[in-house]
């Protein structure tokens, strides 16, 4: 086998997803029908997590100068797909009140589901730069995609806008590096004394502005003010994908460029990203103690998240990229499964409160099912024992206290001791007794079964991994193991 | 194999009642098979107790002498185990949780009408949890298992707690209660963490066996730092002032098993694990530190005792003179002789058994008079058949009487504290005289006094006699027949008695 052909075999789960899109564009050309829209979607997805699991063994592969398909880009695509599929099935349900045409969310979302497994294999500023726009621009229509409701198509107007600025910043900073250096691929980004001088202010000011776009993606603080307005306008199973598959690509990208730019090696840069994350913990937690919308709770639990995460970027342990690894895989699973419960339970079209926690109360005694799945994900999400976020919590405590980090150490334990005030209270909510004006929960007929069982197997995971972690973080290894070298 | 069974049977069990619940709650089933899990984690503790070796081996060993111990892979990127083992305290401590494992689902018979399948559940697992406190000796397993027991307790507390309360009170008593043991046990884990990257850089192992990290190097600062995060959580857990704020919330919100639960063992983990795990691992930071504990634990007995002085509700009167209680323990625990203890295993003992007992009589006492407000009761001695009574004899075991257990384990601490803290002793003693006066006084304002009419109120069922006549008997047998307990636990208290006084001696060197 030649190597163009080593190489296309090597980008095949993306040409994959890509090939589903163009192929639904046609179809949609031809007649509207979405069963076979969402098949399609769903079997070209699927196709590319086979794909994804099938180049495991075959090394890492360079493909043309701008990706690199290593272990760390596979286990990363894995978790992308997994996260779009699990949005798909949360979408059929969500979309069957809606009285428009609901065929073009799917091409949305499985092209961008493209841009964030473009942007996690990304070793090149014109790569992350593609990736990062094929993530976002079909955001701004799924975020506005209901846009009949106001605060849908406010929040849509709300995230283009500030992603535009983040997207200026983004050029302004490559620009800056390139000015510097001559080159835009992530390892060549070498201060201009050498390996170990320091970098001069133009480079530190481009990383800089490139660091405040990423963080814009993130939502760290202090970037982070969209995030619950559009989190609560966004349809729930956008708002999923903007939680989920957003932030793990774009976290992603950021580490590999941390890892792969020596640039990034800087005290200064790598204690201003230490006050982001403090800052992110503590701002997040404490914004989200007195939401009573469920999914602006779960925005600002999203930002001490990333918080949390962030640290691992300050520490550069050894552990540090497996610990990315299995905290995002953690984080992702349990977050799917929280909104994936929202998206089933807040009827959709009925007003802007359906996340209000008041419909949530009693939830046990009507959709059992479900209120057990939340009430696992939010101890996962608390990061307790028997749950896979405790792992997680796990890896982020080992790095920082294997580096030494007493202060972020503080951070995160005071960050999640906060947040244990407001999971709890989602967690004793679902238990009461339902009060009589309450709503009922709607059940839409199509895809609501097979949506349940996603969020289903989604808690069962969660359990699993929690109990026996093993075959995740010899995954997550493997994949800090691909990295690092 | 004895220990998987101790440690599964519980879950087992619990998942057993759960099942019960589906389609209609089949309350009867539940009781049974809690108390028959319960009761299948006793017996084989017993055969233990009669069959196993205890005896003192001489020389003070270097290794810890595990009567049984099993180990299965786990988690082998970190070298985490699944590594149980047990020795004479462990076997006392699940002794004691199963008998109030047993107690908790007779006593709760009478009290818990709705989802009792559920309720029993949860009952189990928590019991469950500690029980894998008492016998995981992989520090990371050991944290597992103390987090997991808060779980179901959350629940026993938010979902079947006081009646006379509306839920929200509830389930902010739990949340409390969830959010202190919580932050603690976090800081907990980072010092788990940081023990093992110390042990890590010393010798190049990664490994959370508690037998391997026995041999780190911890003195010095860092020492220090980690040993304070492991006291933090003990302290929160048992619970020293000034971490006592979720206590006598979270038990008088607590449904009456719930409760018992609550003082007899979750407090009780708290002071298993300082001695298993605070002392041993950190000597010499744990002897630097033994002033401040040792202030703590006065501070607590005053604290606790003025406390329930002042309450007008017996369960808070209770769950502050547990407080009271577990001060001497603190107190004995940082003295660090031998002979302190084995008082403070027997303090441990006597006092889950005496509070556990006061607190169901308080339970059976709001069944019956539908208030726990003292300035509501009076007059009652005689009229509630044998309750009364039962109340007298373990208030004065609760103040510690000669032939109760609790009079000898603060009489050993003590005694054995004297040598190296005198002073410390002198004044914990005058605690003492405090525990008589809210003991009495509490009995005082509720058995005695005016009657407001004759005749008996309602007796006691035989199910509740027979609970009662069980818990005074240990109480005495703790009290009259010691060497009982003290006998199986000797090695154990030996082994960390000598650990810590070469710790002093270092510590002495350092300074």
């Amino acid at each position: 086998m030649n190597d163009t052909w080593f190489q296309i075999l090597g980008a095949l789960p993306p040409l994959l997803v890509a090939l589903s899109v163009i192929g639904l564009f046609v179809t949609l050309c031809i007649a509207r029908h979405e069963r076979l829209v969402y098949a399609m979607t769903v079997g070209g997805l699927n196709l590319a997590l086979v794909a994804t699991i099938a180049l495991i063994p075959l090394g890492p592969v360079a493909v043309t100068p701008l990706y690199i398909v290593d272990f760390y880009t596979l286990f990363f695509w894995g978790v992308i797909l997994v996260a779009t599929l699990a949005c798909a099935a949360f979408a059929v349900p969500y979309l069957s009140g809606f009285d428009d045409r609901r065929e073009e969310f799917y091409i949305l979302l499985a092209t961008s589901a493209l841009g964030a497994m473009s942007l996690v294999a990304a070793r090149h500023f014109g790569s992350l730069f593609v990736g990062l726009e094929a993530l976002s621009i079909p955001l701004y229509g799924m975020i506005a995609y209901t846009f009949r409701t106001r605060a849908s198509l406010e929040a849509g107007f709300k995230y283009l806008i500030l992603s535009g600025v983040a997207s200026a910043f983004l050029l302004f900073g490559m620009a800056l590096l390139y000015g510097a250096t001559g080159s835009l691929a992530f390892t060549d980004l070498i201060p201009p004394g050498g390996y170990d001088a320091d970098a001069g202010p133009w480079m530190l000011m481009g990383i800089g502005m490139m660091l405040v776009a990423l963080t814009f993606k993130l939502s760290l603080v202090p970037f982070h003010v969209w995030t619950p307005d559009v989190y609560e306008g966004a349809p729930a199973p956008v708002a999923t994908f903007l939680a989920t598959v957003s932030k793990t690509a774009v976290f992603a990208l950021l580490l590999r460029l941390f890892v792969s730019a020596p640039i990034t090696d800087n005290a200064w840069l790598l204690t201003l990203v230490g006050v982001l994350a403090f800052a992110s913990m503590l701002v997040g937690n404490l914004l989200a103690l007195r939401q009573d919308n469920l999914k602006r709770l779960l925005g600002y639990s999203s930002i001490a998240h990333l918080g949390y995460l962030l640290t691992t970027l300050v520490a550069g342990a050894s552990l540090s990229i497996e610990a990315v690894a299995v905290y995002l895989a953690t984080y992702v699973g349990t977050s799917l499964g929280a909104f994936g419960v929202v998206s089933l339970v807040s009827s959709p079209f009925a007003g802007k409160d359906a996340a209000h926690i008041d419909h949530f109360r009693g939830l046990y005694y009507k959709r059992p099912v479900l209120a057990v799945s939340m009430a696992i994900m939010m101890l996962s999400l608390a990061g307790i024992p028997l749950t896979m976020g405790f792992i997680g919590k796990f890896y982020i405590l080992s790095v920082t206290m294997a580096s030494g980090l007493w202060w972020l150490t503080a951070g995160v334990i005071v960050g999640s001791g906060i947040a244990l005030f407001y999971y709890l209270r989602v967690m004793a909510v679902l238990f009461m007794d339902r009060p009589a004006h309450a709503r009922e929960p709607q059940r839409s007929g199509t895809g609501d079964n097979w949506a349940q069982t996603v969020i289903w197997l989604l808690a069962a995971a969660t359990i699993l991994m929690g109990v026996y972690p093993a075959p995740l973080i010899d995954l997550a290894a493997v994949a800090g193991i691909t990295l690092g070298s | 194999m004895l220990l998987c069974w101790l440690l599964f049977i519980p879950f087992i069990g619990g998942l057993a009642c759960w099942a019960t619940s589906r389609g209609r709650d089949n309350a009867g089933l539940a009781r049974v098979i809690a108390f028959l899990s319960m009761a299948a984690v006793f017996v084989p503790a017993v055969v233990v107790w009669f069959t196993g070796d205890f005896s003192l081996s001489g020389d003070p060993s270097v290794a810890p002498a595990w009567q049984y111990e099993i180990a299965a892979d786990w988690i082998s990127r970190f070298g985490i185990e699944f590594h149980l083992a047990l020795d004479g305290l462990s076997l006392v401590m699940v002794m004691l949780a199963s008998v109030l494992g047993m107690l908790s689902v007779v006593a709760s018979a009478s009290t818990v009408k709705s989802r009792v399948g559920v309720f029993h559940a949860n009952l189990l697992w928590t019991l469950g949890g500690v029980i894998g406190i008492f016998l995981a000796i992989d520090l990371f397993l050991y944290f597992f298992f103390w987090e997991l027991m808060l779980i179901p307790m959350y629940f026993l507390i938010a979902l079947w707690g006081h009646e006379e309360n509306d839920r929200s009170t509830n389930t902010a008593a739990a949340v409390k209660f969830f959010i202190y043991t919580q932050t603690s046990g976090l800081a907990m884990l980072a010092a788990i963490i940081g023990l093992v990257f110390v042990h890590y850089d010393q010798t190049g192992v990664l490994t959370f066996d508690y037998n391997q990290l026995l041999t780190t190097d911890t003195s010095g600062a860092f020492g220090m730092v980690l040993m304070l995060g492991f006291f933090l959580a003990f302290a929160v857990k048992l619970p020293a002032v000034p971490f006592h704020g979720w206590l006598a919330d979270t038990q008088a919100n607590a449904p009456t098993s719930g409760a018992v639960d609550l003082s007899g063992i979750l407090v009780k983990t708290a002071a298993y694990g300082l001695l298993r795990f605070a002392l041993p691992l950190f000597p010499e930071a744990s002897a630097n530190f033994a002033p401040v504990a040792m202030t703590l634990g006065l501070i607590s007995i005053y604290y606790g005792a003025v406390m329930a002085f002042a309450q007008n509700d017996i369960k808070r009167l209770i769950s502050y003179s547990s407080i009271s209680h577990m001060g001497f323990a603190l107190v004995g625990l940082y003295a660090g002789t031998m002979l302190a203890l084995q008082g403070v295993v027997l303090q441990v003992l006597a006092s889950a058994v005496s509070t556990a007992a006061l607190f169901i009589l308080a339970g059976q006492l709001y069944e019956r008079m539908g208030t726990r407000d003292m300035r509501a009761l009076g007059g009652l001695f005689g009229r509630l058949g044998a309750l009364p009574g039962f109340s007298l004899v373990f208030v004065v075991a609760s103040l510690g009487m000669p032939a109760t257990g609790n009079f000898l384990g603060e009489f050993l601490i003590l005694f054995g504290a004297f040598a190296t803290h005198p002073w410390f002793v002198v004044i914990a003693a005058g605690g003492m005289i405090l525990a008589a006066v809210y003991a009495l006084y509490m009995m005082h304002r509720v058995y005695w006094g005016t009657p407001d009419a004759g005749g008996t109120i309602a007796n006691m069922r035989a199910r509740e006699y027979t609970m009662m006549m069980a818990l005074v008997l240990i109480t005495l047998i703790l009290g009259l027949f010691p060497n009982t307990v003290l006998h199986v636990t000797q090695t154990v208290t030996h082994d960390i008695s000598s650990w810590f006084a070469a710790g002093v001696i270092a510590a002495a060197q350092a300074s």
